[in-house]
């Protein structure tokens, strides 16, 4: 998958966590889940919860620790799907 | 000087309306709000009837948003935070400035917390799925769960907190609220109480074998408070909520007045003598209406009328019994008495708040509503009083004070004094 398509894979993901829709438009790898989506941190557990079983992969604590950002998420997931 | 307290705004989600004006004129036409639970008997329920609010999308949609819908599998939160914020609109208040209102808070009672959610979590539980819960267990499982969710919604800075007494609990958390504003601690607070829906509430219930399992085939017949034909309460569910307000607040803002709190009194009986964890304590049930009617500085010949825990069981001539011997009054000279359970069942914990929300529009409004299904009053009833203080048909009639009481499991009771307001 290129990178583009995880990014549009991760939008739909990310939108009803969201509180900056206009950030959430313009989604790039550097975006931050909270400091520019404004997502409750509470709910970066249920962001975590989605994002696996969209791509089907499990997510391990560590993982789930550094997943702050759009690129540490599609990283994650990446190297998830190629262990695989 | 005493602070004065009013109120200012009510708010419902009741087996037969969900809106304040739907609940008023259901009340005055003696609507049954009880319905035949397809659920209760595919479980071998003994009581198949129940009452339970009708909630659609367009109502849940307009007090949650999208995210919080997601996974929100408490009715009770549900119920609570619509009847709640209902009745902070109803008073004119501001649903979320953005700072904390630092004269606002709620006390809101629930009874179990939100049995669903933990249905759900411990299934996830028990197959090692922790980590599936995601992040809504914990505010919906929470006891407070209730005050937190209104507490944000409505940006409150005051106290924000949950009570629980069982069915007392709604009747306490409008005193709590009460004395709260009069002691000066705050200017406004919203009283209210919820119950979940559902079999995990009615459960137990069912197995004390207080529910009435005679009337699955008519529902609408088979609340009976007071009737020689009772055999058990219907369960019910929902929320009511009232806005408490210094008086003083409320002139400062222009408010609309519903009714002035008076007083009253919450004790216990200790669960001795007669009293047990599910039985009332006499003693203490007059002790408190008295003690209601001294605090108010209400005399007992001043009551028109009550609004009464009656609830269908055995205990429903005791109750009257009890209010007889508290007011000093019997016969013909008693008071009109209702029992609201006769049209929505037991609300369990949300009951004191819904009645609370129907003994202040009775009060405004100046109307008896009618008695359902007590054609047949209970001998035991007819020894005390005279059979016309029970109306069975909706009357208009002006009152001037009415008095509200609620029992529950503990030995625990509450018992408030309203009265119209007087500047």
């Amino acid at each position: 998958m290129e990178q583009q398509e995880y990014i549009d894979k991760l939008k739909p993901i990310l939108a009803p966590y969201a509180k900056d829709q206009e950030a959430l438009q313009r989604l790039t790898r550097d975006t931050s889940f909270i400091r520019d989506l404004k997502i409750n941190s509470a709910n970066l557990v249920d962001v975590v919860l989605d994002v696996e079983e969209a791509f089907d992969v499990e997510i391990d604590n560590e993982s789930m620790e550094k997943m702050l950002t759009v690129g540490a998420a599609i990283d994650i997931v990446q190297a998830k799907q190629d262990a695989r | 000087m005493e602070r004065r307290v009013v109120i200012t705004g009510m708010g419902v989600v009741a087996p037969s309306a969900c809106s304040l004006a739907g609940f008023e004129a259901g009340l005055r036409e003696g609507r049954s709000g009880i319905r035949y639970q397809p659920e209760l008997e595919a479980l071998q329920f003994s009581c198949r009837i129940a009452g339970k609010p009708e909630l659609n999308e367009a109502l849940t949609g307009r007090y949650f948003d999208p995210l919080e819908l997601r996974g929100l599998s408490s009715t009770g939160i549900q119920y609570g935070v619509i009847a709640g914020m209902q009745a902070w609109e109803d008073a004119g208040l501001p649903l979320n400035s953005g700072t904390p209102d630092w004269d606002s808070g709620t006390i809101f009672g629930n009874g179990n917390s939100s049995v669903e959610k933990f249905r759900e979590a411990i299934y996830k539980i028990d197959e090692g799925q922790v980590r599936r819960l995601g992040s809504t267990s914990v505010p919906q499982t929470m006891v407070s769960g209730i005050s937190a969710y209104l507490g944000g919604k409505l940006c409150l800075g005051n106290q924000v907190s949950t009570n629980a007494s069982a069915c007392t609990t709604g009747t306490e958390s409008l005193l709590l609220c009460y004395e709260r504003i009069k002691n000066g601690k705050a200017e406004r607070m919203l009283s209210g109480s919820t119950s979940d829906s559902g079999p995990y509430i009615w459960a137990g219930f069912d197995a004390l074998k207080v529910c009435t399992y005679k009337h699955n085939d008519n529902p609408e017949q088979g609340s009976r408070p007071m009737s020689a034909s009772a055999a058990g309460f219907v369960p019910g569910s929902g929320a009511g909520a009232l806005v408490l307000e210094s008086l003083e607040s409320a002139k400062k803002r222009g408010a609309n007045i519903y009714a002035e709190v008076c007083g009253g009194h919450i004790n216990s009986g200790g669960q001795s003598g007669e009293g047990s964890m599910t039985a009332p304590n006499p003693d203490a049930v007059q002790r408190c209406i008295s003690r209601a009617l001294a605090d108010a500085g209400i005399a007992a010949s001043a009551v028109d009328a009550i609004n009464g825990h009656l609830t269908a069981t055995t205990r429903d001539a005791l109750e009257i019994h009890n209010w007889c011997i508290a007011l000093g009054r019997k016969g013909k000279d008693f008071p009109p008495i209702g029992a609201l359970k006769s049209h929505i069942g037991h609300c369990l914990s949300a009951s004191g708040s819904i009645e609370c929300v129907a003994a202040v529009l009775q009060l405004q409004k100046g109307f008896l509503f009618p008695n359902l299904n007590c054609e047949d009053l209970h001998p035991g009833i007819t020894e005390w009083i005279d059979a016309s203080c029970v109306p069975q048909q909706m009357e208009e009639r002006p009152l001037k004070v009415v008095a509200k009481a609620s029992f529950g499991f503990g030995d625990v009771n509450a018992c408030v004094l309203l009265r119209q307001f007087n500047n």
